[in-house]
C-alpha cells in the first residue's frame, strides 16, 4: 500500500507534466485568478494609495507629525520596523537553513517565503530611512569615503551594524530568490503560448537550457547562496536587538535579547507564512503541494519558537526580580501594572497562552483554527515590540522626565499603508511568478516515487520515472 | 518551436551584465564628481549684486581694510555687512553721480537696506562665529579665498564639512600670529602687490590655493600649544551643532 496522502509531501496521482501544468497555470493562465485575487489586489492598493500620502505628508511636515516625543523617541517607526524584519526571517530560515538540513518539505513553501521575505524587509526598510527625518542624505549611513563630510559612520553603534546587517540581508534574499526562479522561468518560457510571455520569462531565465553543466553550477551558486543566507537568519535579528540591548535603558539592557529576537522573529515568521498559506492553498487548489503535513509541521515550529520567546518573557520577569536594581523592578513594575499594563497582558495572552493550543493534534488539522492563532502571534509579536520599545522609554530615569506614547494619526496610516503595500506585493507576486518551486517539486515527486516503489515493489504507486540521476534536469527535454 | 532570441541577443545580454558593473560605478563617480563642481559649490562663481561692488577696486588698488565695512568681525559672530551709511561716507564726496551707485543713494535718502545676495552661507545647524577665528589668528582668506583679486565677489572654499574638519582636526596649519590677521593685509599693501611677501604669504593674499609653508605650520603648532586649544575636543560634533 502507498502511504496515506496526508503522510506525504506531494498528494494526489501527479507526473512531470501535472506538476509543471498545475503550478504554471496559475501564472500562464491568468484567467484561473478567483475573484476574491481582485478584490483583495484593489483594497491593498488603496492601502498603498493611504501609504502614499503619509510619506509625502511625512516628507513636507517631518517627523512632528509622528506620536513620538520626549521621552519616548521611538515609536512605531521603530515597532514596524522590528515587526517586519522578524516576519522576513521564516523565509530565509525556510530556504536556506532547512535546504542545508536536507528538510524536504521545505520546497513547497521556499518560494512563497522567500518573497515574503523580501516584501517584509522592504517594508522594513522605509521606517528607519523615513525616521532619519532627511532620508535624502540615507547615504550618510553608509561607510563611502571619501565623502564631502570628512567623517565615516559611527562604527561603534548597533545602528550602523544594523545597516549592513539589513542591507546585506535584502541582497542576499533577492539573489537567492532570483536564482530559485531560473529553472522555472524556463519552464515557463518553454510552456507559455503568448510571444510576449515567452521573452518576458527568457530574458529573466538568462539562456537556461537545463543542460548537465548549467545544473551542476546552478546546484553549487544555489548552496553557496544558502551558505550565505544561513548566518544571516541569527545575525540579522540579533543585531537589530543590540540596537536596544548595547543601551542602558532598564528594559533594554538584556543579554537575553539576541537568541528572543530570534526566536521571536522565526515565531513571527511561521505565523505569517500560515496567514498566507492556509488561504493561498484553497483558492489555487494547491493543497497537493502544501498538504496537510506541511500545515500540521509549520504549526509545530510555531509551537516551538513560540515555548522560547515565553521563555523569554518569563526570564526577563525573572531577570528583573533577581537582579534587585531599583529601575529593573520598577520597569517591570510599570510594564504589568503601569498605563500599559492591558498591552503586557495582551502580549502574554496572544504569544504564550494562545498558540499552547497548537499541542493538541485536532488544533492543527483544523485550518480556521491556525489560521486565527497566527493572527494571535502576529498580533502579539507587534504587542512585543511595542512594550520593549515605547513602554521602556516612556518612563525616563527620572519622574520629571516620564511621559506618555500616544501613536498619531499619521503613525497608523503608515502602518497599515505598508501592511496594504505587502499584501499588494505578495498579490503580484502570485500572479505573475510561479509561488511553489516547480524544479524541486519535480525532483521531490521522483524520490517520493521511487522511495514509494521500493517499498511496495508488488503494488506500485502510480508511474515510475526511469530517469538520469540528475533527477531535477528535466527542463531540457522541454528546452527550445 | 522557433527561436526565441536571435543569436545577437548574446552580444546584448553581455552588454547589459557589464552595465550591472559600470553604471553605479559611474552613478558614484558622477554624482561625486558633480557635488565637488562649482555648479554645486557656487566656489568661483561670481554672485549678481544689486550694486556691483569690487573688492579689487575697494581692498587692493584703496587699500581699505577689512574692517572699515566688516566692522563686527574681532567682536562677533557675524562679521557685519556694511549699511549705506557706511557707502556713502566716502560716496556723499566722490563719484555722487555715478549712476551705479544710484541704489545705494536710494536706500541711504529712504533708509531701506539695500539686499544684496549672500555669497558665503553656513546651513542653520552650523554654528559659527567669526570672532573666536580672528582671535586665534585665522587669516580671512584662509577661508574666504583672495577677496581683495575678486571684482564681483564669489565663494573663496565650498564649505563642506570635510573641510572645516580639515583645520579643526589639525588647527596648526591655519593659525598664526594674532597680528598677522590684518597685519599680513598692510604688509601686501605696502610691498607693492606681495613683492616683500614669503612664498606662503603671498599664496595666500593673492591666490585661491594657499600652500602654507612647513615652518608656517610648525609656527601655528607651536601656537595651538601656547592659545591652550583643546585640539581634541574641536572636532565634537557639539563645537558645531549646537
Amino acid at each position: 500500500m502507498s502511504k496515506p496522502p496526508q503522510d506525504r509531501f506531494i498528494g494526489g496521482k501527479q507526473s512531470y507534466e501535472s506538476i509543471d501544468r498545475k503550478i504554471g497555470r496559475v501564472v500562464l493562465d491568468q484567467k484561473s485568478h478567483p475573484p476574491i485575487w481582485l478584490i483583495t489586489f484593489a483594497m491593498a492598493f488603496l492601502l498603498v494609495q493611504v501609504l502614499g500620502g503619509a510619506v509625502l505628508w511625512l516628507l513636507y511636515k517631518g517627523v512632528g507629525i509622528w506620536g513620538i516625543n520626549q521621552p519616548a523617541g521611538w515609536g512605531f517607526d521603530i515597532i514596524n520596523f522590528v515587526w517586519w524584519i522578524g516576519i522576513g526571517h521564516a523565509g530565509t530560515l525556510i530556504s536556506a537553513v532547512l535546504l542545508l538540513m536536507r528538510q524536504q518539505w521545505r520546497n513547497s513553501i521556499n518560494r512563497f517565503a522567500e518573497a515574503m521575505t523580501i516584501f517584509a524587509v522592504m517594508c522594513a526598510g522605509m521606517y528607519p530611512l523615513l525616521h532619519t527625518g532627511r532620508p535624502w542624505v540615507a547615504y550618510w549611513l553608509m561607510p563611502i569615503g571619501p565623502n564631502t563630510l570628512g567623517m565615516w559612520p559611527q562604527f561603534r553603534s548597533p545602528l550602523v551594524w544594523d545597516v549592513f546587517a539589513v542591507s546585506t540581508y535584502m541582497t542576499v534574499s533577492a539573489l537567492f530568490w532570483f536564482v530559485g526562479l531560473i529553472p522555472d522561468f524556463a519552464t515557463l518560457r518553454d510552456r507559455a503560448k503568448n510571444k510576449i510571455v515567452q521573452v518576458v520569462f527568457g530574458m529573466l531565465a538568462m539562456g537556461w537550457r537545463g543542460s548537465v553543466r548549467h545544473w551542476l553550477r546552478y546546484e553549487t551558486a544555489y548552496l553557496i547562496l544558502a551558505g550565505l543566507s544561513t548566518p544571516l537568519v541569527l545575525s540579522v535579528h540579533s543585531i537589530v536587538s543590540f540596537d536596544f540591548a548595547v543601551s542602558i535603558v532598564p528594559g533594554w539592557h538584556t543579554t537575553i535579547f539576541p537568541p528572543y529576537f530570534v526566536a521571536g522573529a522565526i515565531y513571527a515568521g511561521f505565523a505569517m507564512v500560515l496567514t498566507l498559506a492556509i488561504p493561498m492553498r484553497a483558492w489555487y487548489k494547491l493543497k497537493d503541494f502544501i498538504t496537510d503535513k506541511h500545515i500540521d509541521w509549520m504549526a509545530k515550529v510555531m509551537l516551538a519558537t513560540g515555548l522560547i520567546v515565553f521563555y523569554g518573557y518569563i526570564l526577563e520577569v525573572f531577570f528583573g526580580w533577581y537582579s534587585g536594581n531599583t529601575y529593573e523592578i520598577a520597569m517591570i513594575k510599570n510594564r504589568m501594572t503601569g498605563p500599559y499594563a492591558p498591552f503586557y497582558w495582551s502580549l502574554i495572552t496572544c504569544n504564550g497562552i494562545v498558540p499552547q493550543l497548537l499541542w493538541i493534534p485536532k488544533v492543527r488539522r483544523c485550518y480556521p483554527a491556525i489560521f486565527v492563532i497566527s493572527q494571535f502571534v502576529t498580533i502579539g509579536m507587534w504587542l512585543e515590540r511595542f512594550i520593549i520599545i515605547p513602554v521602556s522609554l516612556h518612563r525616563d530615569f527620572l519622574p520629571s522626565s516620564w511621559g506618555m506614547y500616544i501613536p498619531s494619526f499619521w503613525d497608523i496610516a503608515m502602518f497599515v499603508g505598508t501592511i496594504g503595500f505587502f499584501i499588494m506585493m505578495m498579490f503580484l507576486f502570485v500572479r505573475f511568478l510561479p509561488m511553489i518551486n516547480i524544479f524541486e517539486m519535480k525532483e521531490l515527486w521522483q524520490r517520493q516515487q521511487q522511495a514509494e516503489h521500493a517499498d511496495h515493489a508488488d503494488v506500485g504507486a502510480g508511474p515510475v520515472p526511469a530517469h538520469d540521476a540528475a533527477g531535477a534536469g528535466h527542463d531540457k527535454e522541454n528546452a527550445q | 518551436m522557433s527561436q526565441l532570441f536571435k543569436p545577437s541577443m548574446n552580444t546584448l545580454a553581455r552588454v547589459s551584465l557589464s552595465c550591472a558593473l559600470i553604471v553605479p560605478g559611474a552613478l558614484v563617480v558622477g554624482l561625486s564628481s558633480i557635488t565637488r563642481s562649482p555648479y554645486n559649490t557656487k566656489v568661483e562663481v561670481p554672485l549678481d549684486q544689486p550694486v556691483p561692488f569690487s573688492h579689487t577696486h575697494h581692498a587692493d588698488e584703496l587699500g581699505i581694510d577689512c574692517r572699515y565695512c566688516h566692522s563686527s568681525v574681532e567682536k562677533s559672530g557675524f562679521a557685519g555687512i556694511p549699511p549705506s551709511h557706511t557707502c556713502m561716507s566716502c560716496h556723499s564726496q566722490i563719484w555722487t553721480n555715478s549712476p551705479l551707485l544710484e541704489p545705494v543713494r536710494e536706500s541711504y535718502e529712504k533708509d531701506i537696506p539695500l539686499v544684496w545676495n549672500r555669497v558665503n552661507k553656513v546651513p542653520d545647524f552650523v554654528y559659527f562665529d567669526h570672532s573666536i577665528h580672528i582671535a586665534k589668528g585665522v587669516n580671512c582668506n584662509v577661508c574666504h579665498g583672495p577677496v581683495q583679486k575678486m571684482q564681483m565677489t564669489w565663494k573663496g572654499k565650498p564649505f563642506f564639512m570635510s573641510w572645516c574638519l580639515d583645520c579643526h582636526r589639525d588647527p596648526g596649519k591655519y593659525i598664526r600670529p594674532k597680528d598677522e590677521v590684518f597685519g599680513l593685509f598692510r604688509k601686501y599693501q605696502e610691498s607693492s602687490k606681495g613683492a616683500n611677501l614669503t612664498g606662503s604669504e603671498y599664496s595666500l593674499m593673492a591666490t585661491a590655493h594657499y600652500k602654507p609653508s612647513k615652518e608656517d605650520q610648525a609656527r601655528g603648532r607651536k601656537l595651538v600649544q601656547e592659545y591652550g586649544i583643546k585640539v581634541e575636543t574641536l572636532s565634537d560634533c557639539y563645537i558645531c551643532h549646537r
